[in-house]
């Protein structure tokens, strides 16, 4: 059993690397990794998000959207409101994020300083709903949804934080001006894609 | 006010959300294997932007502040919904090959980037040539990757043979690392870079100034 999350994690972090392998969550990727110390505070609120709202969602897709799931109730068998599922995962995505921000806005300010002002971003990022998604499509359990969440963040982050730290370097750099800025940054995020590449085929 | 015809030809090239702004990038790597993928997905994406748009431009009275981000979230899903129903019940083999991506829509920040920047101060039939714009300049960098990216790593276009492939009998040898995700990065570093050339007052000033800070920020608001 540990084996299997195990495996899955590393699958989650490594081989299908959100950012780097499905490009999600490139939106802020590109605009927030211009420093490391930035690019680890919104890689740990991604984590944490991450991590709670994929079994979150699950749980609401597997007892109320998927068809069957309301066979409990009278005349219920037949209703298959999987159609709605992209209201509720974003919804869902969006309050949590409201409501996280909120708490740790009251209970832990220090930490509301570092990770607070990177929460209501992350409600549109892609890597999030994109790990919903991707939970929906490959039918997880709960356990495993926990899992694939928490690795889909680390994944990303460790992605985010490395982008970051050669952007660093970059700005010594002399790159020829059309290149400057985004061109530049696209290109080494392919190349950091091309070295996660060499992650694809492993399994544990 | 600025004219109708430059509402609908700026986000072409002069103010691309894609080349410039730095928004909706991940499905536009994702689809872009394949030119019919990327079509599609043009097309699912400008109907969702044309609606949505319209409808918070419609709404733009009615929401309050503190909750607009919840309210165009929701509208943006709802027509994410109607655009993949639609998909799964007319092109269901090209539904199946964008997956995910069609639903990841609804984060596209295009979407999100537009009905706050423009649909929430501007009437319906702006908002309206807006998003057809925004969504064509999103389409446009689509379609060039993806044509790139189908005649290099397999040969075909539309998934009509151009250059013979050797495992077919030919002479063509694709590259395969056009079809994976680090070639989608370093094509759209190239297109970023071919209309830098051409129209230098895109170029960055410093390196990390400017427009990635502000683009970012007229999200967030």
């Amino acid at each position: 059993m540990l084996e299997h999350y195990l495996s899955l994690a590393t699958k989650a972090i490594f081989v299908e690397n959100m950012a780097l392998a499905f490009f999600l969550g490139m939106c802020s990727f590109l605009a927030v990794s211009r420093k490391v110390e930035t690019a680890i505070g919104l890689g740990a609120a991604v984590i944490f998000v991450l991590g709670l709202t994929t079994p979150l969602n699950q749980i609401l897709v597997k007892s109320f959207l998927e068809e069957g799931a309301l066979s409990w109730l009278p005349g219920g068998e037949n209703v298959n409101l999987s159609f709605l599922s992209y209201l509720v995962l974003i919804g869902t995505i969006a309050a949590v994020t409201q409501i996280v921000e909120m708490v740790i806005d009251r209970f832990a300010p220090a930490l509301y300083g570092t990770l607070g002002v990177f929460l209501p971003l992350i409600a549109v990022n892609c890597a999030i709903l994109g790990g919903a998604l991707f939970m929906v499509q490959r039918d997880y359990t709960l356990g495993e949804a926990t899992v694939y969440g928490v690795g889909a963040g680390v994944g990303w982050a460790l992605a985010i934080v490395a982008l970051a730290a050669v952007r660093e370097r970059l700005r010594y750099n002399d790159v020829p001006a059309p290149l400057r800025g985004l061109g530049i940054t696209f290109i080494t995020v392919g190349l950091m894609a091309i070295a996660f590449m060499s992650f694809s085929g492993i399994q544990l | 006010m600025s004219t109708t015809r430059e509402i609908l030809l700026d986000p072409l090239i002069d103010n691309n959300p894609i080349g410039l702004q730095v928004l909706g990038i991940c499905s536009a790597l994702a689809v872009t294997t394949q030119l019919k993928n990327a079509v599609v997905m043009t097309l699912a994406v400008v109907f969702v932007l044309a609606a949505s748009s319209v409808s918070v431009s419609l709404l733009r009275k009615q929401i309050p502040g503190s909750v607009r981000i919840i309210a165009q979230l929701t509208i943006i899903a709802s027509m994410v919904m109607i655009a993949d129903q639609f998909l799964r019940a007319f092109l269901y083999d090209v539904s199946l090959q964008l997956s995910v991506f069609v639903g990841l829509i609804i984060t596209n920040c295009i979407i999100m980037g537009r009905a706050e920047a423009f649909a929430m101060q501007n009437k319906p039939w702006p908002s309206f040539l807006d998003a057809i714009g925004n969504g064509a300049g999103y389409g446009l960098v689509l379609i060039v990757v993806a044509f790139f990216r189908e005649l290099i790593g397999s040969g075909k276009l539309f998934g009509i043979t151009v250059f013979q492939t050797v495992s077919e009998g030919g002479w063509y040898v694709p590259n395969g690392l056009m079809v994976l995700a680090p070639a989608a990065f370093i094509l759209i570093g190239c297109f970023i870079w071919a209309v830098r050339s051409f129209r230098p007052e895109q170029v960055e000033e410093e390196f990390h100034v400017g427009l990635l800070e502000t683009a970012h920020d007229s999200e967030l608001r």
